[in-house]
Parts: structure tokens; C-alpha cells; sequence
């Protein structure tokens, strides 16, 4: 019975829901972090800001792709499902 | 880097009338009425953009069929236009033996599969790119044969900053003293992927960048270059870490045996997951309007459209740049000099 549970096809693609939203939470978590401390080093330091800046966006764009990339398996599986 | 293009108040205005001219064509496609009754299909809509075809769709009306060119053992070369695959909206349809199957071109008979070398949508895009890139290069290089001395003038004073930019940001602090060699490797390889990102943004356009077999093979030049000119001091890193206690070398030996591989792996990851994410998200967010069938609903996924249209400028910007990145970097551990430290 557990055995047809598992190949109900709505299970999965709830799961890829689920997953959908927790890779949107570890982007949501890693940019902030990145964004934080890029902040308190502006803060602290303003003439390095231009510099600061650039390294942030390059980092978060890093970040970006491994969360894109649990989206795509996402959504890989909520189409072929 | 982008700076200098948005700054100017016609391609602001530009801007705004394209995304005007989105909204109100997404809001006029949202009321036409079904005219065949099948409920409107996202995920196909979807993957059909990203994936490659063998025609290029640019609207429902304006299909253009591309060449075929296939090759098999039994029947040799063929060359034919796909619209010969397609009737009335069906490609149920063989021709001269060959089946088109989900993109996969296969004999009729016996389903098995032909050399494809067709001009599809990515290889015309490619084509494209590379025309692109051709003439933007060669009239830089004359503009910088006739202003020697003097201001650069024309397309080659647009070009000019970021050719340096990648040579004293990324090129030069990366690999440091014989960073000459790989330049033209660096720039060709920084400005294919920037032009191929932001030719995939263009409506109508295919997905180039986006196609991993694309990104695959700029990961192996990557990879060639980086292992042809590693030095003793990098192949010594790998296979006999300098350093380190001998038990650990053992263990470090396949670990760094398969990050030779991993790495040229991940630079082909990034880019193709980047790239292809964003189409994605881009076209389901359109597809919304289609789902409810609402003028609201339209006009609100066109202006959420604007703005991660936005992003993924930068996003083709910052994918051009790590991929580049990390090749220099990559290529700047292999040729680097380890002085007198081991």
C-alpha cells in the first residue's frame, strides 16, 4: 500500500513543490547573508563601497544559479509528472 | 558595465515602448478565441521555447521551417526543409523514411537514429552570434587601427572599455605575467557568452546559451586549455600535493583527480542552469496570462515580466563575467609559478 502511495503522481509533484519553495528559501537566506555583511562593510568603510557592490552582485548571482537550479529539477518533475 | 548603453535617453524610451507593446500584445492574445478547443498546455508552451526545434517559431502565424541535414549509413546525405515533416499543424507526418519525434529525427523503419546535423534553431542562432561578433570585432579592430594615438571614435569607444575591463579585472589579476596568450581566448569566450545571453533575451529569439550542449563544449575548451598548458607545478599539485603528509596525499589524489573534471563540469552547469531558469520563470510568468484568460491578470504578469527582464540583463552580464572568471582563474592555477615556497 505504502509502495502505491509512492507512485501516486500527486505526491510528486507536491514534493517539487515543496522543493520549489525551500530553494527559494536557501536563495532568499544566502543573499541576505551576502547582502548583510556587504551593508555593514559599507557601513563601516564607504569609500570601498563601489568595490563592495560589485563583489555582492557577482556572489548573489553565484547564489541565484544553485537555487535556479533546484527550480529546474522542480519543475522538471511537475511537467514530465 | 551596462551603464554607458541605459544611460541614454533613447534606449530608455526604446525600453518603455517595448514593454508597452508586451503588455498590450499579451492583453489582445489573452481574448482570442480558442480556435482549436484544447485547453491551453503551459509546460508544452514552455519547454517548446526553451528546448531546440527544427523550426523557428517566432509567432503562431510566422513559423519558419529551417533545413534538415541528416546523414545515415543506409540512406546517406540528406538535405530537405522540416516543413516537409509537418502538415496542418500535425507532425505525424513522414517523409522519404525520416520521422521527426519530439526533435529527434529517426528512420522510419526501423527507429533508428540518423547523424543530425540540421541547421535548427540554436545553430542559426549560433550562426548569428557569431556574424554578430565577427562584424562588432573586426570594425573595433579597424576603428583601432585609424585612431591610433587618438580617442577611440564609433563602436570601437562602446567596446573598448569593457576589452579592458576583462583584461585588468579578470584576465590579468587572474593569471598574472604570460596572461597575453589567453587573451584572445578570454575575450572570445566573455563576449560569445554576453551576446549569446542577451540574444536569447530578444523576443522571438532561441535559447543559445541556454543549450548545454553549447555551454558543454565551452567548458571543454576551458577544460583543453587548462590542462594542455598546465605547468609541473600544477600537474605536481594534483597527483603529488606538495606539503602535506604522505597518508594524505593518497587521499587527496583522487579528490583532485575528479576536480579536474569538476570544474570545467560546473562552469557548463552554471551558465545553462542561469540562462535556461531564467527563460523559464520569464515564460511562465507570461503563460499565467494565458491560464486565467484575464486582461488584469495580463497586464500585471507584463509589468512582473519588465522587471525580471531587468534582472536577467544583469544576470546575462554576471554570467558572461564568472564564466570567464573562473576560466582565468582555472587557467592562472595551471600556468601559475610557485616560486620558491615547496
Amino acid at each position: 500500500m505504502l509502495f502505491a502511495l509512492l507512485l501516486d503522481i500527486s505526491y510528486a509533484i507536491m514534493g517539487a513543490g515543496i522543493g520549489a519553495g525551500l530553494a527559494a528559501i536557501g536563495a532568499g537566506i544566502g543573499i541576505g547573508k551576502i547582502g548583510g555583511s556587504a551593508m555593514e562593510g559599507m557601513a563601516r568603510q564607504p569609500e570601498a563601497s563601489g568595490k563592495i557592490q560589485n563583489a555582492m552582485l557577482v556572489i548573489a548571482a553565484l547564489i541565484e544559479v544553485a537555487a535556479l537550479f533546484a527550480l529546474v529539477i522542480c519543475l522538471l518533475i511537475s511537467f514530465k509528472g | 558595465m551596462k551603464k554607458p548603453f541605459f544611460a541614454t535617453k533613447s534606449t530608455f524610451f526604446a525600453l518603455i515602448l517595448i514593454v508597452f507593446s508586451g503588455i498590450f500584445s499579451s492583453v489582445l492574445a489573452a481574448e482570442e478565441p480558442g480556435h482549436e478547443a484544447e485547453p491551453f498546455n503551459a509546460s508544452e508552451v514552455i519547454l517548446h521555447h526553451v528546448m531546440d526545434d527544427h523550426q523557428w517559431h517566432f509567432a503562431d502565424w510566422l513559423v519558419m521551417p529551417l533545413p534538415v541535414i541528416v546523414y545515415s549509413s543506409e540512406k546517406g546525405l540528406d538535405v530537405f526543409s522540416s516543413s516537409r515533416f509537418y502538415d496542418e499543424h500535425h507532425n505525424a507526418v513522414e517523409y522519404n523514411g525520416y520521422k521527426l519525434d519530439h526533435n529527434h529525427i529517426t528512420l522510419a523503419d526501423s527507429g533508428k537514429a540518423v547523424l543530425d546535423l540540421s541547421i535548427t534553431k540554436n545553430v542559426a542562432m549560433l550562426f548569428i552570434n557569431a556574424a554578430l561578433l565577427l562584424f562588432v570585432f573586426t570594425s573595433v579592430a579597424k576603428g583601432f587601427k585609424k585612431n591610433h594615438g587618438k580617442a577611440p571614435s564609433g563602436l570601437q569607444s562602446f567596446f573598448e572599455p569593457i576589452i579592458l575591463f576583462v583584461r585588468d579585472e579578470i584576465v590579468k589579476p587572474n593569471i598574472g605575467h604570460h596572461y597575453e596568450r589567453f587573451m584572445p581566448y578570454m575575450l572570445t569566450l566573455f563576449f560569445f557568452i554576453l551576446f549569446g545571453n542577451l540574444l536569447g533575451l530578444l523576443p522571438g529569439a532561441g535559447n543559445l546559451t541556454g543549450n548545454i550542449a553549447v555551454t558543454m563544449t565551452l567548458a571543454v575548451f576551458t577544460f583543453l586549455i587548462t590542462n594542455f598548458n598546465g605547468n609541473k607545478g600544477y600537474w605536481g599539485h594534483i597527483f603529488w600535493t606538495p606539503g602535506v603528509p604522505l597518508p594524505l596525499r593518497i587521499v587527496i589524489l583522487p579528490v583532485e583527480i575528479i576536480g579536474i573534471f569538476t570544474k570545467p563540469f560546473s562552469l557548463m552547469i552554471r551558465l545553462f542552469v542561469a540562462i535556461t531558469a531564467g527563460h523559464i520563470v520569464l515564460l511562465s510568468l507570461i503563460c499565467l496570462a494565458f491560464i486565467f484568460g484575464s486582461y488584469a491578470v495580463g497586464v500585471g504578469s507584463s509589468l512582473i515580466v519588465l522587471f525580471i527582464n531587468l534582472i536577467e540583463l544583469l544576470v546575462a552580464g554576471i554570467q558572461a563575467y564568472v564564466f570567464t572568471m573562473f576560466s582565468s582563474m582555472y587557467i592562472g592555477m595551471a600556468v601559475a609559478d610557485h616560486g620558491h615556497d615547496h
